[in-house]
């Protein structure tokens, strides 16, 4: 994060200069939101203007160190915020005006709920006396994100203006993160008020005259560790023989990836990564069994099913991971590592649980454990396989091919942004990821759309850093408007669509579950993806083997600006091993 | 399956009772009582809840109450340990026929006559839940007009002060 300047902007600056003969710094409400965003060392948001956020934007306009990009449709604004967040580790920023500006930020902000991505959204409303009166574009954005935000508020009083932000932004990136929404009415944006600067290193104890104050000291903050439950679960570890270590997406959060690797090693077990731990331990790491849950690998969900200790760290056991719960891990005792008091016995049955930063807790049973073994435990998980087998041959790419031909000539540090479907699975069950934030997926929520918005935000977030953005030809006609975005801003990112020409995952569920009545999942229509990117002054190719996709990656790499390389599957591959939803977790349907 | 009762002082701010009572729809927790009022202090508001069902998944509803960053503070009542009493205003026909075995029943409980016409009396009585429910049990052999209960509130007994209990 970058340091915190105490020297005003210089809107701040500007405001001072004419203020100083009243002997007091009175800026706008607007003026004192880009301040504290300043405080935060914000230097890049993404939004689009409107009515109501008109004086927020004309202060943006005085202020140049703070970079804004304007997207195509607030959804995108809300994603590549997220996307930033989500890669850089650094609180993403959004902006949005009243109603359809802010209710366009929704499929964006529950996504962020949904994977704790800490977010700070900030709309406008219209003035406080127009509230409640059904004026203009007013709507109540707060009442509509209650249920997925971690905290939002309305601010109809500029004087709380600069605590609410400051608070705003606290408890984002506290504890378990996630999207804070605060709502501005226009009145507040122009009145006047007095601002102090207030450096971030004093937000947490001096900052507040109001009883959120006492909350700083504790609950917002990630608990400290209880020692007697880091001993609970040595002592648990130690008298198991077949161990089972599950990476969440909490390790990915709180960045614990060499704190894992180690605490893998010491208690000598197999790691299965969930689809939001991806990034969290190497996924070519001998210690690896791939993915867990409903495309879990064979080694992944048997293992599960044989272990005698199930250690998940930061992993909430959703439905895709726990598909039974009363079958799940049923021979074995499961401990849980979290942020998040909530999440203890939410899913499944928990026999003994640590609270804290999984880091911070993983460092505090590795620096106690002694060296475990577990050798033949291991030989029987590997036995198994970690990875799918296809078919190869014929007019048609594999999505193993495509995967495997990417990493292999991309750089290793590659950012990946999925969308939601079979693209998906297959990016996560074949690209080795080996840093947190490399994985930009929307795992929680599923929401199609959301890849090229999150890779916006991490190229922008991330600009040494090659971003790839894998997507469907069913996801990538939902904000493919972003495109103009890359385009504008020269981001070179590039767009590899797994083109199958239906909704493939739903497509799936048709063949193995539904009879193949493919009710409304072929995609037999445009547009034509390639034509489609040059008209966005950008460029593509369409492949259909490997030797295509190798010289169209070449080009895309070199091009210098974004790329859409449209790669042909066969429709009717499938995503495999799959069990169904709500089935036991090697009740495989396809293998 | 049984009974409890927690108490939850949260910032007194616009907008904070429906965060909590929308906490408990999305989460599914079925709440049998609630009541909210401001306190000693006003900048704190006090809520009541009261919730029937598994240890489980009234622990549950602690730690997600406990999340809500409003929430300052929260404490669940040990039936031994604490005073808890509800108020409730009923109105019943007043009829020649019955009058005086309802006068009889009213005075038995100590509920009050608060309005008394030619068609209907309304009774207010405070008390525990269970009397309450025993109350106007005993009206139904009449005929009940309408009935109005505020929910349980609840203090600890003792000089124990819950805004300054800090167990989040």
């Amino acid at each position: 994060m970058a340091a915190f300047r105490l020297t005003p902007g210089p809107v701040a600056a500007k405001a001072r200069e004419t203020d100083r003969k009243r002997g007091q710094m009175e800026l706008t409400g607007a003026q004192i939101l880009v301040e504290c965003l300043r405080e935060q060392g914000v230097d890049v948001v993404f939004g689009y203007p409107g009515g109501t956020i008109l004086d927020v934007y004309d202060a943006l306009y005085q202020t140049p160190d703070i970079r804004h990009y304007l997207v195509s449709h607030e959804q995108g604004a809300a994603h590549a915020a997220d996307g930033y967040a989500r890669s850089t580790g650094r609180v993403g920023v959004c902006l949005a005006t009243s109603g359809p500006g802010c209710t366009n930020l929704t499929t964006g902000i529950a996504t962020a709920y949904m994977d704790s991505s800490p977010l700070v959204a900030i709309t406008c409303n219209v003035s406080s006396k127009l509230l409640g009166k059904d004026s203009f574009q007013e709507v109540d954005i707060t009442g509509i994100t209650r249920p997925i935000t971690k905290w939002n508020q309305v601010v109809k009083d500029v004087s709380r203006l600069a605590n609410v932000v400051r608070q705003a932004f606290l408890i984002a990136r506290s504890g378990r993160q996630g999207p804070v929404l605060i709502d501005v009415t226009k009145d507040v944006t122009s009145a006047r008020a007095p601002y102090e600067p207030l450096p971030l290193a004093r937000h947490r104890v001096t900052e507040l005259p109001n009883p959120l104050s006492r909350r700083l000291l504790g609950g917002i903050e990630a608990p400290e560790p209880s020692l007697a439950d880091v001993e609970g679960l040595i002592e648990l570890i130690r008298g198991a023989e077949r161990p089972l270590i599950v990476c969440g997406g909490g390790v990915v959060r709180s960045r614990a990836q060499d704190e894992l690797l180690a605490f893998a090693r010491r208690v000598d077990a197999p790691v299965a990564i969930t689809v939001m731990g991806g990034g969290g331990f190497a996924g070519d790491d001998p210690l690896s069994t791939g993915m867990i849950g409903m495309h879990g690998s064979q080694a992944s969900n048997r293992a599960v099913d044989d272990c005698d200790l199930l250690v998940a760290v930061g992993c909430r056991f959703s439905d895709r991971v726990a598909l039974k719960p009363a079958t799940f891990a049923s021979r074995a005792r499961i401990a849980q590592i979290d942020i998040d008091a909530t999440e203890v016995g939410k899913n499944v049955r928990c026999d003994h649980h640590v609270l804290g930063d999984a880091r911070r807790v993983l460092k505090l049973v590795n620096d106690r454990l002694d060296q475990q073994d577990h050798a033949a435990w291991k030989e029987h998980v590997f036995s198994f396989a970690t990875e799918t087998l296809y078919e190869e041959g014929g007019d048609h790419l594999t999505p193993k091919q495509i995967n495997e031909t990417i990493a292999r000539l991309l750089p290793e540090d590659t950012i990946v942004a999925t969308d939601v479907g079979q693209h998906q699975m297959w990016a996560i069950q074949h690209f080795h990821f080996r840093h947190p934030g490399q994985l930009l997926t929307s795992g929680g929520f599923g929401a199609m759309g959301f890849g090229l918005g999150a890779a916006i935000g991490a190229q922008v977030g991330n600009p040494a850093r090659r971003v790839l953005h894998v997507t469907g030809d069913g996801s990538f006609r939902m904000n493919c408007n972003e495109l103009s975005t890359v385009e504008h801003y020269g981001l070179p990112v590039i767009t590899v669509v797994y083109d199958n020409a239906v909704l493939g995952m739903v497509h799936q569920w048709q063949t193995l579950i539904y009879d193949r009545r493919y009710a409304e999942t072929t995609l037999d229509r445009g547009p034509d993806w390639v034509r489609l990117a040059e008209a966005y002054g950008l460029s593509g190719r369409r492949v259909s083997n490997v030797a295509e996709l190798e010289d169209a990656l070449g080009e895309a790499l070199s091009c210098g600006h974004g790329y859409v390389i449209d790669a042909v599957l066969d429709p009717d591959e499938m995503v495999r091993p799959m069990v169904p939803a709500g089935q036991h977790i090697t009740s495989f349907l396809a293998v | 399956m049984r009974s409890y009762s927690i108490a939850i002082m949260v910032r007194n701010e616009y907008g904070v009772l429906n965060r909590v009572t929308s906490m408990f729809r999305r989460r599914q927790f079925n709440i049998t009582g609630l009541t909210v009022s401001e306190t000693e202090t006003e900048e704190l508001s006090r809520i009541t809840v009261q919730f029937v069902g598994e240890k489980r998944a009234k622990n549950q509803l602690v730690a997600q109450l406990a999340k809500l960053p409003d929430v300052i503070s929260f404490k669940e009542f040990d039936p031994d340990d604490s005073i808890s009493c509800e108020l409730l205003l009923i109105k019943v026909s007043n009829r020649d026929e019955t009058r005086s075995q309802m006068l009889d029943a009213a005075n038995a409980f100590h509920a009050k006559v608060v309005d008394y016409t030619r068609d209907a009396i309304v009774f207010r009585i405070a008390g525990q839940t269970r009397r309450i429910d025993n109350f106007i049990d005993l009206m139904r052999d009449f005929t009940i007009l309408e009935v109005c209960r505020t929910g349980v509130v609840s203090l600890e007994r003792g000089g124990t002060v819950m805004r300054n209990v800090s167990n989040i």
